[in-house]
């Protein structure tokens, strides 16, 4: 891969294993192909403990894929993905969420059949086993941390409501909620604030920018009002590979990247 | 704008997630007590019998409720399970018939009938644990179970599941009819195992054993019913519903999903053996008829009809089903079928939550508006069945 | 075991065997196009498939027993006749399910596959009740009857050639229409993208139901050439039900080479264990290893790899 395109971390050291604890993501020559078509493409990037790093790319540029293949969805053709020096490939999906690494999917993807709270309490980081699950008491840490969760994703007077009469903003909240109650170091969102409303869309912005504190952040994002205002780094996606990345500004003036995504 | 909130906290702190409701507790009541009390009371002990055994397939339809229902997993091998229950229970009973007492006219005493017709001199290595009464019993959960654990975790691992699970549990229902039926030596074949005397010396075949044998099933079904209970009401009730809704879902909050499906299958296995080992203990035979696609398929329709979400449906959904069928071919053997058939289209089309989606949809509003005035309504959320009448594509 | 025989024997006994195996694998194959086609296009289990199969043979059963008493001249014809009507009588009857049970309940497949076991049980009671529980079986015409002699130990009987015969020209013809014909390219380009293909003006609900009586004409037409070799009871279809769907399922379900292929492997090896073994351990073993091959490769032998 391009040298100029890593992070100063890296250049000068060696290309020995060791200088990638460092990162809290290192993503290296992932590719995965489907039934010959290469979806993506020795794609390589990094990711800093408590950098917030915006994935953006026209449609079929492999954005989800790579969420899919850090989460453990889709199984990578090559390379390797290593979180904090763990690699993650080998995992299945549960054990990488146990690691830490939560995931937002982009249609909301939260349980209609159950109430908000009980959406919560599925998402708490505890009797995740068989007999966990079986034993598991509804305690009032438990209760405690949901409450303080649905006051922050603005669900806390609907909590004993089924899921499936919220609005279409409040599941993504919702779903936003039950990441946090999760509580990971990575979090992973696949476009945020598409399909909501202007104010759900403020709200959003303003929930996120209290949720990211204290851990990394993954997004995918097409609204670039929003990225510029969260992003500190920006990686474009194209055809399955890395085209750019930097900051906002340099990746605006990348030539390539007008040409492909900005410049329509 | 605070006073509800504050209101709605304070109701959060109060155990908000009972082992059952009020009304849960009544239908509990309401069925041990036609169960244990009115049902011994009112029949003759031939009537009595007969309850008996439609109540050993509700131990299968209370599985469904947790496996289908509940988990989403359908499977149309529930026979099985019942089969390898009764199985086991009735080599024991066979066991204990064929001393060398009772055998002597044979030319190997002391093995059953079966096998000395088949040519066979020593009893299979596979026969020998069911001379223990205790190892049986063990046996009796153990076998199916473990059959049930080996199908789910290669299905489930590999993220099998909906109609393709079902075939291949049809499938094994099929292949073990034909693997009983053609091993008639090992295993008594078409005719199953049959002429069982004894339990550990008691004679099973009177009314008074069969009359206590009634009792103990009903026991054991409500024993069953109440662990189901226990099930659904924990977390890993709700992860089932969770799963069977949004499977990536649960996956990614950290849920090994394979391992809960493994565990509803298993469970639901393990009901259905109980099941079948009563019903080898009542009637008093086991046979391959139980075992494969049709009794199996037959199976389900009970909880369906019960309503595939209620535990006490299924029990009663069984009893309607067994009456109906007993009645009818009694007197119109043929419409039997048809009305079997058109009872399985019917509750799919137009009942997707069988009695207790009728209980809960027509009656329990109208006897809540009554109430109402009286307590608060329930505020807890009853995890959804099918949707009524899903509009065509 | 193999001592009895010279390898000249052992040699006659395999051809004769892989050809037992080979009108095993036509029966096998017509029913498994139908269900194939059902299944791995439209996702729908048909369990009553079994009984449009018999719906087939009884058709065949009413005409040979039509122009045996009012048509003795065209007598030697009359399976052909026989066929398209049995292929018309299933089609329209699947039809008439789809619109009046099937198009309720794709949105949940799991009760199609009840509901469609309740129709297998009112057809099974309705065959019993009009022909009767026994067993009923054609007539052959007399130019199908015996066998041709091909070496001096090794014979193949002709109704057998002519069942093969009729599956390959099925084969071809549904291969045909599915790849090379505009209602084919319609029935793909449903499957693939339903809302896409209702927006490009295709009448998707009218496929599904062509479709779906495509699949069921198809099993009348297996259910006909069935009648060429064995007899026809109400619950004949059931005895082939599991078979079917496992051959459709370890094919690969979207695939009909896969169908053809797994068919050929399956009937092949229960021909050949049958002759070792007892029938019963015969079907059991080809049976469990479908099942355990599938347990370890349950997307079948032919599959794609595609994003979920």
């Amino acid at each position: 891969m391009n040298a100029s395109i890593l992070p100063a971390a890296l250049t000068g050291a060696e290309p020995a294993p060791a200088p990638q604890q460092d990162f809290l993501l290192a993503v290296e020559g992932l590719t995965v192909s489907f039934d010959g078509f290469k979806a993506v493409n020795d794609v390589s990037f990094y990711v800093d403990p408590d950098e917030i790093r915006v994935i953006i790319g026209p449609n079929g540029a492999g954005k989800t894929t790579v969420l899919d293949l850090i989460c453990g969805r889709t199984k990578a053709s090559a390379g390797s993905i290593k979180y904090k020096g763990q690699e993650l490939t080998k995992l299945s999906e549960s054990a990488i969420v146990q690691a830490g690494v939560g995931r937002k999917f982009q249609t909301p993807s939260i349980y209609d059949d159950l109430t908000v709270f009980e959406n919560l309490e599925i998402s708490f980081p505890r009797g995740r086993s068989v007999f966990g699950a079986l034993t598991f008491k509804r305690d009032a840490e438990v209760r405690d941390r949901i409450e303080e969760i649905a006051s922050l994703i603005f669900l806390k007077d609907r909590l004993r409501e089924r899921a499936e009469f919220l609005s279409h903003g409040q599941k993504q909240w919702l779903e936003i909620g039950m990441l946090l109650i999760q509580d990971p170091e990575l979090l992973m969102l696949d476009e945020p604030v598409a399909g909501m409303s202007v104010g759900e869309r403020i709200k959003t912005a303003e929930l996120l920018n209290q949720i990211i504190k204290g851990r990394s952040v993954l997004v995918i994002e097409h609204d670039m009002k929003f990225v510029e205002d969260i992003a500190h780094r920006v990686t474009v996606l194209h055809q399955g590979k890395v085209l750019s990345e930097g900051s906002m500004e340099r990746v605006q003036s990348d030539p390539r990247v007008i040409e492909v995504y900005l410049g329509h | 704008m605070t006073n509800p909130v504050q209101t709605l906290s304070k109701s959060l702190t109060v155990n908000d997630n009972p082992f059952m409701k009020p009304v849960e507790w009544l239908s509990l009541l309401l069925l041990a007590g036609v169960i244990l009390v009115v049902l011994p009371l009112a029949l003759d002990a031939f009537r009595l019998n007969l309850v008996g055994k439609y109540l050993t397939y509700a131990f299968v339809a209370l599985g469904l409720v947790i496996c289908w229902g509940y988990a989403g997993i359908l499977s149309l091998g529930q026979g099985v399970f019942f089969g390898l229950g009764g199985y086991c229970m009735a080599m024991y009973l066979k066991l204990e018939a064929s001393s060398v007492e009772n055998t002597k006219i044979q030319s190997t005493p002391g093995i059953p009938d079966f096998m000395d017709w088949n040519q066979i001199t020593a009893l299979p290595w596979f026969w020998t644990p069911f001379k223990s009464l205790p190892l049986t019993l063990l046996l009796v959960i153990a076998v199916p179970v473990a059959f049930a654990f080996i199908i789910s975790v290669a299905m489930f691992k590999r993220r099998v599941g909906g109609t393709y699970f079902a075939i291949i549990t049809q499938a094994i229902a099929a292949i073990l009819t034909i693997l009983i039926v053609g091993q008639q030596g090992f295993t008594g074949g078409i005719n199953g195992i049959t002429d069982l005397r004894t339990l550990n010396g008691w004679d099973i075949r009177t009314d008074h054993a069969k009359f206590i044998l009634y009792f103990v099933n009903g026991g054991l079904l409500i024993g069953c019913i109440l662990l189901a209970q226990y099930v659904k009401k924990s977390k890993l009730g709700r992860i089932l519903v969770a799963m069977r809704d949004k499977e990536d879902r649960v996956r990614f909050s950290g849920y090994s999903v394979a391992g809960f499906k493994v565990f509803a299958f298993c469970l639901a296995a393990a009901f259905a053996a109980i099941g079948g080992a009563m019903f080898t203990l009542q009637v008093g035979f086991m046979s391959p008829s139980f075992v494969g696609i049709v009794p199996s398929i037959e199976m389900v329709i009970y909880a369906a009809v019960g309503g595939r979400l209620s535990l006490f449906g299924a029990v009663w959904g069984t009893l309607l089903v067994n009456f109906a069928k007993t009645s009818f071919s009694e007197s119109f053997p043929d419409l039997w079928l048809f009305g079997l058939g058109a009872l399985f289209i019917a509750v799919v089309l137009a009942f997707p939550n069988g009695l207790a989606g009728i209980w809960r949809e027509h009656i329990e509003p109208r006897l809540t508006r009554r109430a109402k005035s009286l307590r608060p309504p329930e505020p807890i959320a009853v995890p959804r069945g099918v949707p009524h009448g899903a509009p065509a594509e | 075991m193999f001592g009895d025989y010279s390898i000249g024997d052992l040699s006659s006994i395999f051809v004769m065997q892989g050809f037992a195996g080979l009108i095993l694998f036509s029966v096998y194959v017509l029913m498994a196009l139908g269900l194939a086609i059902i299944f791995g296009q439209m996702g729908v289990i048909n369990m009553a498939h079994g009984e449009f199969m018999i719906l087939g043979a009884y058709v065949t059963y009413l005409c040979s027993s039509f122009f045996q008493s009012h048509l003795p001249s065209l007598f030697p014809i009359y399976f052909f006749v026989a066929m398209g009507l049995a292929f018309l009588a299933s089609g329209a009857m699947g039809m008439l399910v789809e619109w009046g049970l099937i198009r309720h309940l794709y949105k949940r497949p799991l009760d199609t596959l009840l509901a469609t076991w309740g129709l297998s049980l009112i057809l099974q009671q309705a065959y019993r009740s009009i022909f009767g529980p026994r067993e009923v079986g054609v007539e052959l015409p007399s130019w199908m009857m015996g066998s041709v002699q091909v070496t001096d130990t090794i014979e193949v009987q002709i109704n057998g050639l002519f069942v093969m015969g009729v599956t390959i020209v099925i084969t071809l013809g549904v291969a045909a229409l599915i790849f090379y014909s505009r209602f084919g390219q319609q029935i793909r380009a449903v499957m693939s993208n339903r809302t896409m293909a209702g927006a490009v003006g295709i009448d998707t609900e009218r496929v599904d139901r062509l479709t779906f009586g495509l699949g069921c004409g198809i099993a009348g037409i297996a259910g006909s050439a069935f009648t060429m070799i064995g007899s026809t009871g109400p619950t004949s279809g059931q005895l082939y039900i599991v078979d079917t769907f496992l051959i459709v399922v370890f094919g690969g379900a979207a695939s009909l080479l896969g169908t053809i292929a797994s068919a050929f492997s399956i009937s092949q090896t229960q021909s050949t264990l049958e002759f070792f073994l007892s029938g019963s351990m015969a079907k059991v073993l080809t049976l469990l290893a479908v099942v355990a091959i599938l347990m370890l490769r349950p997307q079948g032998l032919f599959t794609l790899k595609v994003r979920r």
